[in-house]
């Protein structure tokens, strides 16, 4: 629990640290550190430098930007789970956000921290799938915007470049309804999911005019679930169970100490199922 | 001035909160001295190998690095110290092999943790990977033997009716069991369980500073321990010392469980460096290290096996089990299944064979966890005797009631050879079916079955062996004569009226999370009337404390709280005689209460204690010839055991999609005799069933086949936290015990016995419908989701 040695730059702003980023390849970016540090204490990743973003102001607030809501990179998981924007727009990531660790880890960590580090069993990542969020990305050329669906590359591998900073993420107001519910690794909602899948709904006249589906803590990394999505549109409630069954299409499932491949394949089209029951309920 | 009384029995704060619950105590790890070096482990990243070569030179030219041991530096002061000697002693630093991925390979020692963690990185081991030896059916075949100058991996077998040869002539029960086997009225129900290995996670990981001081010939340790008077024994005997030259101070002790109930290398490997280095040397655990370098506990294997009648007469009991002892063995690693002996009966007057083979493996030795032994007795036997109420059809609580010893059966005499002090077990099961509305949860229970849920209603019952007596019991083992300090299972307790009234109160154990300041200053206040804030409570020191074998087997107030009471008592006869002198009346009319004495009858006609110790501190105004100064030490010996008893129910709900367990209720009925502090009782219990919960449902070190630890952080052992867990509803049945003068028998261990079962019971109840038997712990989802796979296919 010891980490090695590091050189520490705590940024007045993301300019700055986007420069520290590009002068030194290695470098990582540090908001709320409940990822990165426990990292660097096991020596599993040894940074020459870290840059804390943790100082720099005006990037913890949660804004409505009329046709989409704005979450700073310093906001905390804490302020998206007890977010009222977040709430009414946002029900699946809200949810995410509020079975995400425990409360100190929610004081904390930020979503934009918890996004770049893209861990294959973190529960906002599905929420930001399933709600078709945006990352805006900012490097030394300026900012640019990558969707959800680009921006989960591989376990603990964003799209971001080693010298861009995660700066906000927009959460598209698209009407419909949304949910997120998971098996966590102590049961219920506690601990990291063994499978967690956020759904959103748009219904029109009973009928699914459009969906998404995002699933995390059963693949190689947080997916869209493309099959289920596929044929659930344009189908009533009742075509919910079908389109469960085709979660796993384009999913690689890996075991663990929490599931087996059958095990967390199974449970995938559950929570699909009753994430999907809950957003639709949500939407009608 | 506040004058707090207290009545043993009286709900009181805890002392001790304040300073713990604001972060304001004094660990191991808060304690700075000048000039301290810091200690880093090089680590073996196999299981089994050779070691062909160490090279420290790299190492040693990292700034700030002052030395890197090996056993080459060490070998000489011998194998770490344990009381029962069976099996590989485990060498203070891996010498010339490795047993268990983990173990200690060279010592680092440097002006700081980070220099010495990345010199620990830069020492260069070269090793021969052998084969290794993990899980116990396949060490126990002897195809990888682990140690050469063993002669097996199966290390002894403890056989219930010859478990201590010479001492107990005891029945074997074999041919009586084999003969109802036969009979045509019996069902026999016979099960293979797990009882899985465990991590003790105390919140505050080991932790030990030594400092020896060559100007006095004298070396201080301080470390995080249950029995610091024990360390000092093992520190003394390994350098040829005399006991008081050994300093140990436990100070707060964040959490033990068992797992401070221990001498580890790195208390000896630390003196041995300050020694060399003349300077204060720390090591403080870390979290991940926990895993590798402090025991574990459980790891059986073993099939129950229950012979009864149809109408729920239990014939026989019989348990043929493994138990893993890991590489080596430390303290008392081999005798742990004996403590589960113990308790093999339960609260049954039935017979009972046991067969426990001791298994090492290429893992971390196994010893004493919360409970050692007990929890998987009761699990065991508790599991089978549900599988055999199952399996005729009868209530649960109806074939306990008939196979319990009965009130008037006690003392009685256990199948092997104990002596149970006292017990009305169907009172309690009684109170606790009316309690939980057990009738009343059943129904519900089929309500809901109506409606495709699956809620499960689990019963238990457990007895404890808590504060281990008589004193020729220690004879076995459990003395800490492999340290060098032959001595038994007795309590000390000092009580000292200071000049000034008040009182410090020296005793031979110490809390680690149990509230001895409270419950010890209530034993004293409510037998001399000196408030609670006047009294305070020293522990933990081997210099001033009286001798005392330390804090386990839920034997603390039982024994060292006897022995203080009985000290309490000396002073109260001693000060009586002061205050009949000063009030001119009789000590036998002289009464202690609200701060100081009066006479009987005459409660305006006091002194105050600051009066009774002035008297006390010059005699020339006390009776003739008495003896000045006012504190007395006792030393209380059990003449047996205590064992406190209980029952509990859990109802549980699972979900059998996902296969996730949800408890919805948790009410325990426990006996522990008197109960000196109601509200650290109740706290006892809530710790004690929440581990037992996470044994149930979420805890297990995971070895992989090549013997990797899996499972070294908390991100992949989960623990029980508060919101995983129901409010317990606790209630209690007084039993008196006549083991000793207070009455009380422990209540440490009891919810950690008492609740594994329970919970296993439930979820089996619950998914009873869909053929399942059983389950092995711990029931996570995933296994719970097969086992009803498994079921449905078959």
């Amino acid at each position: 629990m010891y980490p090695r040695q590091f050189e520490y730059v705590a940024a007045g702003s993301i300019e700055e640290a986007v420069g520290v980023l590009a002068a030194n390849p290695g470098a990582k970016v540090m908001s709320g550190g409940m990822s990165l540090i426990p990292m660097m204490k096991l020596r599993l990743l040894s940074p020459e430098t870290v840059v804390d973003i943790g100082r720099v102001s005006g990037l913890d607030a949660i804004e409505d930007k009329g046709d989409y809501i704005s979450v700073g990179a310093l906001v905390r998981h804490g302020a998206v789970a007890t977010s009222a924007v977040i709430g009414e727009h946002a029900t699946a990531l809200g949810q995410a956000a509020s079975w995400t660790g425990d409360p100190q880890v929610r004081n904390r960590g930020t979503l934009c921290g918890a996004l770049a580090h893209a861990d294959l069993a973190a529960d906002t990542p599905a929420a930001a799938l399933a709600l078709g969020m945006t990352m805006v990305a900012q490097g030394p050329n300026g900012t640019r915007e990558i969707a959800a669906s680009d921006f989960f590359v591989d376990s603990l591998m964003s799209a971001l470049s080693p010298d861009e900073i995660l700066v906000e993420a927009r959460i598209p107001k698209r009407g419909g309804g949304s949910a997120y519910d998971k098996l966590g690794r102590r049961g219920g909602h506690s601990d990291y999911a063994v499978a967690g899948v956020a759904s959103w709904v748009a219904m029109s006249d009973g009928v699914v005019t459009d969906c998404a589906i995002g699933i995390t803590g059963v693949g190689t990394k947080p997916t869209l679930a493309v099959g289920a999505m596929e044929a659930l549109r344009g189908q009533g409630p009742d075509g919910i169970a079908a389109a469960a069954d085709r979660a796993l299409e384009g999913i690689t499932v890996l075991e663990d100490l929490y599931g087996s491949e059958a095990y967390k394949a199974h449970l995938a089209k559950v929570y699909t199922r009753r994430s999907l029951e809950q957003a639709v309920a949500a939407a009608s | 001035m506040t004058i707090t009384m207290s009545q043993v029995g009286g709900i009181v704060r805890r002392k001790e909160d304040p300073a713990l619950i604001q972060g304001r105590g004094v660990y191991v790890d808060d304690i700075k001295l000048n000039g301290e070096l810091t200690v880093a482990f090089v680590r073996s990243p196999f299981a089994r190998a050779r070691i062909r070569s160490v090279d420290t030179s790299a190492a040693l030219a990292i700034p700030g690095v002052r030395a890197v041991y090996t056993i080459d530096d060490v070998r000489s002061l011998g194998p770490l110290l344990a009381q029962i000697p069976i099996g590989k002693l485990r060498p203070l630093l891996a010498d010339g092999v490795v047993n268990h991925v983990g173990e200690a390979v060279a010592m680092v020692v440097a002006q700081d943790r980070y220099q010495a963690e990345d010199a620990a990185e830069a020492v260069l081991v070269e090793y021969d990977q052998l084969p290794a030896s993990v899980g116990l059916k396949f060490s126990a075949t002897d195809e990888v033997k682990i140690h050469d100058d063993l002669e097996s991996n199966i290390l002894h077998t403890w056989v219930s009716h010859d478990w201590w040869p010479g001492v107990f002539e005891l029945e074997d029960y074999r041919p009586a069991i084999a003969a109802a086997k036969e009979r045509d009225d019996v069902v026999i129900v016979s099960q293979e369980m797990v009882n899985q290995r465990l991590i003790p996670v105390a919140i505050e990981p080991r932790a030990v500073l030594a400092d020896w001081s060559h100007g006095y010939d004298r070396v201080t340790l301080y470390t995080s321990s249950q029995i610091p008077h024990a360390v000092s024994g093992a520190i003394a005997k390994t350098f040829g010392l005399p006991v008081n030259a050994v300093h140990v101070i436990a100070p707060e002790v964040g959490g033990g469980f068992g797992c401070k109930l221990n001498v580890y290398p790195d208390e000896i490997l630390v003196c041995f460096a300050s020694h060399q280095l003349e300077a204060p040397v720390r090591w403080t655990e870390t979290r991940r290290e926990a895993g590798y370098s402090t025991i574990h506990g459980r790891g059986w294997i073993g099939t129950a096996t229950i012979t009864g009648t149809k109408d729920g007469e239990i014939l026989g009991y019989e348990l043929d089990a493994m138990a893993d002892m890991g590489a080596y063995s430390q303290n008392l690693t081999v005798a742990i299944p004996v403590l589960g002996l113990y308790a093999a009966s339960g609260q049954y007057n039935i017979p009972v064979e046991w067969t426990v083979k001791c298994v090492t493996t290429n893992t971390q030795t196994t010893d004493a966890y919360r409970g050692a032994g007990r929890p998987e007795a009761a699990y065991y036997l508790e599991r089978a005797i549900d599988m055999y109420a199952a399996e005729i059809g009868m209530h649960p609580g109806d074939v306990r009631k008939k196979n319990y010893f009965k009130k008037e059966d006690f003392p009685a005499t256990t199948p092997i050879g104990l002596t149970m002090d006292s017990g009305d077990y169907i009172t309690t099961l009684d109170k606790l079916l009316i309690d939980a509305d057990y009738a009343g949860l059943k129904e519900m229970q089929a309500q809901a079955r109506s409606e495709g849920r699956y809620i499960g209603v689990g019963l238990s019952s457990y007895v404890e062996v808590c504060g281990f007596g008589p004193s020729i019991l220690a004879e076995f083992g459990f003395g800490w004569d492999g340290y060098g300090l032959p001595t038994s299972f007795s309590g000390s307790g000092l009580v000292r009226i200071n000049p000034d009234g008040s009182a410090t109160v020296f005793i031979g154990t110490g809390p680690s999370g149990q509230g001895h300041e409270t419950t010890w200053a209530q034993i004293v206040s409510d037998r001399l009337g000196i408030g609670m804030e006047r009294i305070r409570v020293a522990h933990g020191d081997t210099s001033d404390a009286p001798y005392g074998i330390g804090t386990f087997g839920s034997r603390s107030a039982a024994v060292d709280g006897t022995a203080t009471y009985e000290a309490a008592e000396k002073v109260r006869s001693k000060a009586a005689d002061l205050v009949a002198h000063m009030l001119e009346a009789s000590a036998e009319d002289i009464r202690f209460a609200d701060g100081g004495a009066h006479v009987v009858g005459a409660p305006g006609h006091t002194v105050t204690w600051a009066e009774i110790a002035e008297v006390a501190y010059k005699p020339h105004k006390g009776p003739e010839g008495i003896e000045a100064g006012l504190e007395a030490h006792a030393m209380f010996s059990p003449g047996n055991a205590t064992w406190p008893f209980g029952s509990n129910i859990a109802v549980v709900e699972v979900d059998v999609e996902t296969g996730n367990v949800d408890i919805l209720r948790y009410v325990a009925m426990d006996d522990c005799g008197n109960v000196i502090n109601p509200m650290i009782v109740d706290g006892q219990l809530h710790g004690g069933i929440a581990q037992g919960i996470g044994q149930a449902l979420f805890e297990e070190a995971v070895y992989d086949p090549d013997g990797n630890l899996l499972s070294t952080s908390l991100v992949d052992y989960p623990l029980p936290t508060a919101t995983d867990l129901p409010m317990f509803e606790l209630d209690r049945t007084v039993t008196l015990t006549d083991v000793n003068p207070l009455g009380v028998k422990g209540i440490g261990e009891a919810g950690t016995v008492g609740s594994a079962q329970t919970i296993v019971n439930a979820v089996v109840d619950a998914l009873a419908p869909l053929g399942v038997k059983h389950i092995d712990m711990p029931l996570r989802p995933k296994k719970v989701w097969q086992a009803i796979q498994d079921a449905q296919e078959a």
